[in-house]
């Protein structure tokens, strides 16, 4: 069994990570501290998970949030997407392992990664809206969010959803209030099973070649971690019985990465635009002073008097 | 359960058959990935549907529901035929060997005696051979033909895989690979656990489920071990404690029974309670029963129960009938014949069968009284919500009345898990407006009925009117002075039965247990299973002392579990006939030459020889029992049989329908389709989902978001059949009533091919009605059949035909 | 017969632009830089200051897109009232092919211009694809009211197409108003109405010569 947090301690603790340890803050500059937080991760062992929602009840119920009773819609899951007000979701996919000639029920909490390179950072046009703390923890500054929705296009697991009302976008912070008080998250806490559970990213890595193990002993040969190397791994992870084929996991990405469409937008192309911009107005400039203004002359007036005056 | 939810993740094998633990006991399922993740255990799961359990099963077969009985004999025929059985386990601990009467014997799906008129048999035949010193015979050779062995093993040799098959749908193949890794248990250095609930329980011959499973259990040698046991998982967190208390008409608190009207005098009722030993040396302890049921006759009534009145025995209520069940008294109440109901905790509209029916009676009474934390479908049976609750208010007259009482989370008391734990809980919360608790609704009522019965009088005002009631506040008893009670105290000073002048326990000390109970009057206790609980030491239910010796998985300082704390029942069973543990590193309680000692504690006399007296001590043979004699209204050994309403017919015994012995009140029958009904082709089921609790989360506003409206779920196979798409409308009905619903189109039903038929199952979620913050929906009840299991008369929620078909949406 | 359009003076008056087409460009005007500083507001850090003019970055989002709705439909108008002179000519190829001419004002050495010269009409007719392409992709990516119509990878390919054509236009307005500081009398144009026929032989010498024969602009309200 995977030793469970401790209760929290009853009376104030200062946090353990704040804004003075920020590694990356959006549409803006910042000098990470020397030292490094030891990096967090939660492990989401999918072989263990029985689907039973309490981690997206749980999540709902430390933030508050209160998603709209829905509709069935032909599958288990519910709601049917992510929403703003819905930050994590278990994903139902029914699968025959042409291997095997079994059914497979593929249940996957879904959810953000928390990338080491974090797309929905990248694209962020609001200064501090999005921050990457020194322990990977990438959270959503709501008074600093704009509700632009280009955190939306820069994530590579469509995770970010902004709310219609109140224009803030929304996802999963691994409850980093929670975390900095030295607990785990609220979906870590109530998974009955040990399907999630959270520490450092070390120790998470070192817990799931365990569980790869004892997954490859009952025959699935591909089991593996998922943390995606594509955006500098995640400091969400899975435990996936068929590592090679992430996509059967509700499309989860095989190879995820930032878009090379955002890399261009918010990479070099920008700075480039303002350049030419810039260029554009300098240029004006030194043509203005080379040239001077272009003025009509006293002997265009004539011949325009006596055009005119010819046709009269 | 046998053992504890703990002590699951000791197990090499975990069966989840007639349950689906991942979906209706989340938490309890840590266990079994515990199990899987430390030990390297597999989960086997067999049902009608791929359920949650089956996610993260190693391996999973299908089964037609209501044949579990055939698939378990047919592994129990599989172990037989291979040798995988734990022969000195059987030989010692069971009745293999014990001689049947030469009348008993079975023919055409019956035992002998069977009156077809009654639907019951004279059990006259169903014994053991007694010799002359009246003990019972044994051949533990196991060779005479009469020993239960031989019986048994002809009785489950026609259960072949291909008869498997055809009976339960389940392909040969899986079931044969099942049977192989259920047999690998029979290694006395193996265990597997069997997880069960309403899966096996909700059939009209439910109690034999379960029993198959056991027999099979201890053939195996599975039954009073570490990470072995038969564990039934509980529905609701305090339904083992409503059984344990005798919530039922026929029982009295710790499994005693209500006297039946042949039974008028005290010494009647005792004589049939004498369980006497049935072979030399064995403990029998139901000998004590005067002890149990004088000190429960004391706790009730206190100086007015005494030897001269033979404890008062005239007071208790005498059954004229088997059981005044629930299913019996809605019937009643649907012919007229109830004039009220006092509804406790309670949602029949919901929870029981045939909607309409109960809909019906409800309409009949003069007045309901509902007690509960929530407002109930039941509550208001009378209001009109359309195609949901189509009530015609204005014909019914039914007085209702509803009394608010408090949730678990705001009042104080303990609750019994399926482990047996009984723990204790805290308030949380204030109850919410006028709600008070079920303790001060009933002293209310208690107050005024008394006050009613000494002014008015009455046919027998005694047992209202002499009703011990010892609290400081008679209008609010506190849950400790009803904890303190069932555990039971002294009513005079205690002697040492060695020396009479040495006091061990002065008069109104709590006991410390239920051997200190007597049949003298000098103790009162009004539940001796759970006598231990609360003793002078302390309220042993409140202990939260989570360390756990050697990590055995049993926690014995954590809260108190019945009897006398000991976590895993008949424990002596998991050591040798010398006392020495089968299985070294699965170490419970061994025998060190003197004395039984070890990590829990011990079912057995500490002192009792192992080569002496048997592991079993509450039965009289000191054994378990294979056979278990006229225990079963079956008959002594399980017998396949179709649920009422079945798409095919028994092919064991083409002419039983049903169970042959249960109870169906005519006017059901008439309601039942045939075996085979083309009117109503498909095998339904019932069933819970993870997302909901009952009838109750539909008012939680979370739980709502997440499972927020009706459906039903079928194969894709039968979808396509019948035009139905995904996530599109179905109506389904059955002959009782019909119901609309979404459609969850799936990969995991499949059609079982049984008897040469294909077999489609359709599988109807429980949790929607008319009331909450969920899409109002239809109740599976409303489709479901009114008969029973014949031992306990649970509904046979489990096993009913239907017909389905694709509908336009309803406009709201 | 002389055009109404010009006024026998001295010097001579030339009505260039009516009333309502004045209207026209500087709400026009007015909205596309509003447009613009809303829209460098999220093009780049180094610019997330402009939504400061807006009350903040979510007031600058939220007004983006209906400061590009109202450029949108203005520019509509705008267009068909320009579109007519701005024709590609012959004349414009060969002016094209003397930027050197064109750089040093030098017009003696270029064909006469109409009412628009080629530079002119490679402005109009830019801005207008980079408008209908600005609208397109920002529609795509309006996720008020749009977010659900299209597919995520759409979107980051709208998003980029929409800020490339975003910096062509900007780099097109600031060679537009640049022409209009640097060619003395144009601004006069947008503001009175009216240039001198001085600036009209210099910079539109066919476009006076045409009002001279008697042919009215069609973008002055028939007489």
């Amino acid at each position: 069994m995977f030793p469970p947090l401790p209760n929290p301690p009853t009376q104030t603790t200062a946090p353990k990570f704040g804004p003075a340890d920020l590694m990356r803050r959006s549409a803006s500059t910042v000098t990470p501290p020397a030292q490094r937080q030891t990096e967090v991760a939660k492990l989401i062992d999918i072989s263990k998970c029985i689907g039973c929602k309490a981690c997206q009840v749980a999540c709902n119920e430390w933030n508050e949030l209160t998603p709209p009773i829905g509709d069935n819609f032909g599958v288990y899951q519910n709601p049917s997407d992510l929403l703003p007000d819905q930050w994590t979701l278990m994903r139902f996919t029914e699968w025959d392992n042409p291997q095997t000639g079994n059914l497979e029920w593929l249940i996957r909490k879904d959810g953000c990664m928390h990338c080491e390179d974090p797309g929905c950072l990248k694209a962020c046009p609001a200064p501090g809206a999005i921050v990457q703390y020194t322990n990977g923890i990438v959270d959503f500054i709501s008074e600093n969010c704009i509700g632009c929705g280009y955190c939306v296009k820069g994530c590579p697991f469509n995770i970010p959803r902004i709310s219609k009302t109140t224009h803030k976008a929304k996802k999963c912070t691994l409850c980093s209030d929670r975390v900095a008080v030295g607990q785990g998250p609220a979906c870590a806490k109530a998974c009955p099973t040990q399907a999630i559970v959270f520490g450092t990213k070390d120790d998470m890595k070192k817990w799931a070649s365990g569980r790869v193990d004892d997954l490859k002993s009952r025959g699935f040969a591909n089991a593996g971690l998922y943390d995606p190397a594509g955006v500098g791994g995640t400091h969400v992870m899975y435990v996936l019985p068929h590592a090679d084929q992430p996509q059967l996991y509700a499309n989860l990405p095989a190879d995820p990465k930032i878009d090379p469409l955002v890399g261009v937008w918010k990479g070099k192309g920008k700075v480039a635009g303002l350049g030419a911009m810039a260029l554009a107005v300098l240029a004006g400039v030194l043509h203005y002073l080379k040239n001077g203004p272009e003025v009509a002359t006293e002997e265009d007036e004539r011949k325009a008097k006596s055009l005119v005056d010819g046709a009269v | 359960m046998t053992n504890a939810w703990t002590d699951i993740k000791n197990t090499d094998l975990v069966v989840i058959m007639g349950g689906n633990a991942a979906e209706a006991h989340p938490c309890g399922f840590k266990w079994v990935t515990e199990a899987k993740a430390t030990r390297g255990a597999k989960l086997v799961v067999v049902d009608p549907r791929f359920t949650r359990s089956a996610a993260v099963a190693d391996y999973y077969a299908p089964i037609r529901q209501g044949t579990d009985i055939a698939f378990l004999f047919g592994v129990i025929n599989y172990c037989m035929q291979n040798n995988k059985v734990q022969w000195e386990y059987l030989k010692s601990f069971t009745n293999a060997a014990f001689l049947v009467n030469d009348g008993f014997g079975w023919a055409d799906g019956l035992f002998t005696g069977y009156d077809e008129t009654k639907r019951d048999y004279d059990r006259s035949t169903w014994s053991y051979q007694i010799g002359p010193d009246g003990y019972a015979l044994v051949d533990e050779t196991l060779q005479n033909p009469r020993c239960v062995w031989n019986l048994l093993k002809e009785h489950v040799a026609k259960y072949t895989p291909e008869m498997v098959e055809r009976i339960c749908g389940t392909p040969k193949d899986k079931f044969l690979k099942i049977a192989a890794m259920i047999a690998e248990t029979s290694s006395p250095t193996k265990a597997m656990t069997s997880m069960y609930a309403l899966g096996w329980t909700q059939h009209s011959k439910g109690s034999q489920n379960i029993r198959t499973m056991a027999m099979l259990q201890l053939i195996l040698g599975n039954i009073g071990i570490r990470g072995g046991g038969m564990n039934a998982l509980r529905g609701h967190s305090n339904i083992q404690g409503l059984t344990d208390l005798g919530l039922m008409s026929n029982l009295i608190p710790g499994y005693l029974n209500i006297p039946k009207e042949t039974e008028a005098t005290f010494d009647a009722y005792m004589s049939t309670r004498a369980y006497k030993p049935l072979r030399p040396n064995q403990i029998s302890y139901w000998q004590n029963y005067k002890k149990f049921f004088v000190s429960f006759m004391k706790s009730m009534w206190g100086d007015a129960a005494t030897a001269e009145n033979n404890w008062a025995y005239d007071y208790l209520p005498k059954l004229d009938v088997p059981d005044y069940d629930v299913l019996r008294a809605f019937d009643m109440a649907f012919n007229g014949k109830m004039n009220g109901y006092v509804m406790q905790g309670f949602n029949p509209l919901q929870a029981f069968p045939n909607k309409a029916k109960l809909a019906a009676g409800l309409s009949k009474l003069k007045f309901l009284v509902v007690i509960d934390p929530l407002e109930t479908e039941t509550a208001r049976f009378w209001e009109n919500h359309g195609p949901h609750n189509p009530a015609d208010t204005k014909a019914i007259q039914t007085e209702v009345i509803q009394l608010p009482s408090t949730c678990f989370a705001e009042d104080e008391g303990s609750l019994v898990n399926s482990g047996r734990w009984l723990q204790w809980h805290w308030a949380a919360a204030a109850p919410p407006g006028k709600a008070m608790s079920d303790i001060w609704i009933m002293a209310q009522l208690h107050k005024r009925l008394k006050a009613l019965y000494e002014k008015e009088g009455g046919a027998l005002p005694d047992p209202i009117v002499k009703l011990k009631w010892p609290y400081a506040n008679p209008d609010d008893p506190t849950p400790d002075e009803i904890a303190r009670e069932m555990n039971g105290y002294t009513l005079s000073a205690q002697y040492d039965p060695k020396d009479a002048t040495k006091m061990t326990l002065d008069k109104g000390k709590q006991l410390p247990g239920f051997a200190a109970l007597k049949d003298d009057g000098s103790t009162a206790c009004f539940c001796w299973i759970y006598s231990g609980c609360y003793t002078e030491a302390g309220n042993m239910m409140a202990r939260r002392d989570n360390t756990d010796k050697d990590n055995v998985g049993l926690f014995p300082n954590w809260s108190y579990s019945w009897p006398a704390n000991r976590r895993i029942l008949y424990n002596r069973a998991s050591a040798d006939l010398n006392g020495k543990s089968w299985d070294a590193s699965r170490k419970l309680i061994e025998w060190d030459g003197a004395k039984w000692s070890g990590y829990d504690v011990p079912d057995m006399l500490p002192t009792a020889k192992p080569q002496d007296v048997g592991p079993f001590i509450m039965n009289a043979e000191g054994t378990s029992r294979l056979f278990t004699l006229g225990m079963m209204r079956e008959g002594p050994f399980p017998s396949h049989y179709e649920p009422f309403e079945s798409p095919v017919a028994n092919v064991i015994a083409p002419k039983i329908r049903g169970n042959p012995v249960a109870r169906v009140f005519p006017n059901d029958l008439a309601q039942m389709a045939n075996t085979g009904d083309a009117e109503y082709p498909y095998a339904a089921t019932t069933y819970r989902l993870t997302e909901h609790f009952h009838y109750w989360t539909k008012n939680v506003y979370q739980n709502a978001v997440a499972q927020p409206e009706f459906f039903v779920e079928i194969s894709e196979q039968l979808a396509k059949e019948k035009g139905v798409q995904h996530g599109g409308w179905v109506r389904v009905w059955s002959k009782r009533g019909s119901v609309n619903a979404k459609a969850v189109v799936t990969k995991r039903i499949k059609p079982l091919v049984c008897d040469g038929k294909a077999i489609h199952v359709v599988g109807i979620p429980i949790h929607w009605g008319f009331v909450g913050l969920t899409k109002p929906g239809y109740p599976a009840n409303t489709l479901t059949p009114f008969v029973g299991d014949a031992n306990t008369q649970t509904p046979e929620f489990k096993a009913f035909l239907v017909n389905i078909e694709a509908i336009a949406a309803p406009t709201a | 017969m002389l055009s109404p359009q010009i006024h026998d003076s001295y010097p001579v008056a030339v009505d260039r632009y009516s009333g309502l087409t004045r209207l026209n460009h500087w709400i026009n005007a007015f909205f596309f830089v509003a447009l613009v500083l809303s829209g460098l507001a999220f093009y780049s850090p180094y610019t997330y200051f402009l939504s400061g003019l807006f009350g903040g970055g979510a007031n600058a989002r939220m007004l983006h897109p209906w400061f590009g709705v109202i450029v949108t439909i203005s520019f509509l108008f705008l267009f068909f009232r320009f579109v007519g002179g701005n024709g590609w000519k012959p004349r414009d190829t060969a002016w094209m092919k003397n930027p050197g001419a064109v750089l040093s004002g030098d017009e003696e050495a270029l064909p006469e211009a109409g009412k628009y010269n080629a530079g002119q009409k490679i402005v109009f007719w830019s801005m207008t694809m980079l408008i209908i392409i600005m609208i397109a992709t920002g529609l795509v990516i309006w996720d008020q009211y749009f977010a659900a119509y299209t597919s995520i990878e759409v979107k980051r390919a709208a998003v980029l197409i929409h800020s490339v054509a975003a910096t062509a236009a900007i780099i097109v307005l600031i060679i537009h108003i640049y022409a209009a500081i640097w060619v003395w009398g144009s601004i006069g144009a947008m503001t009175s109405g009216r240039v001198t026929g001085g600036w009209a032989w210099r910079h539109h010498r066919k476009w006076l010569r045409d009002l001279v024969a008697g042919r009215v602009d069609g973008d002055m309200p028939k007489a």
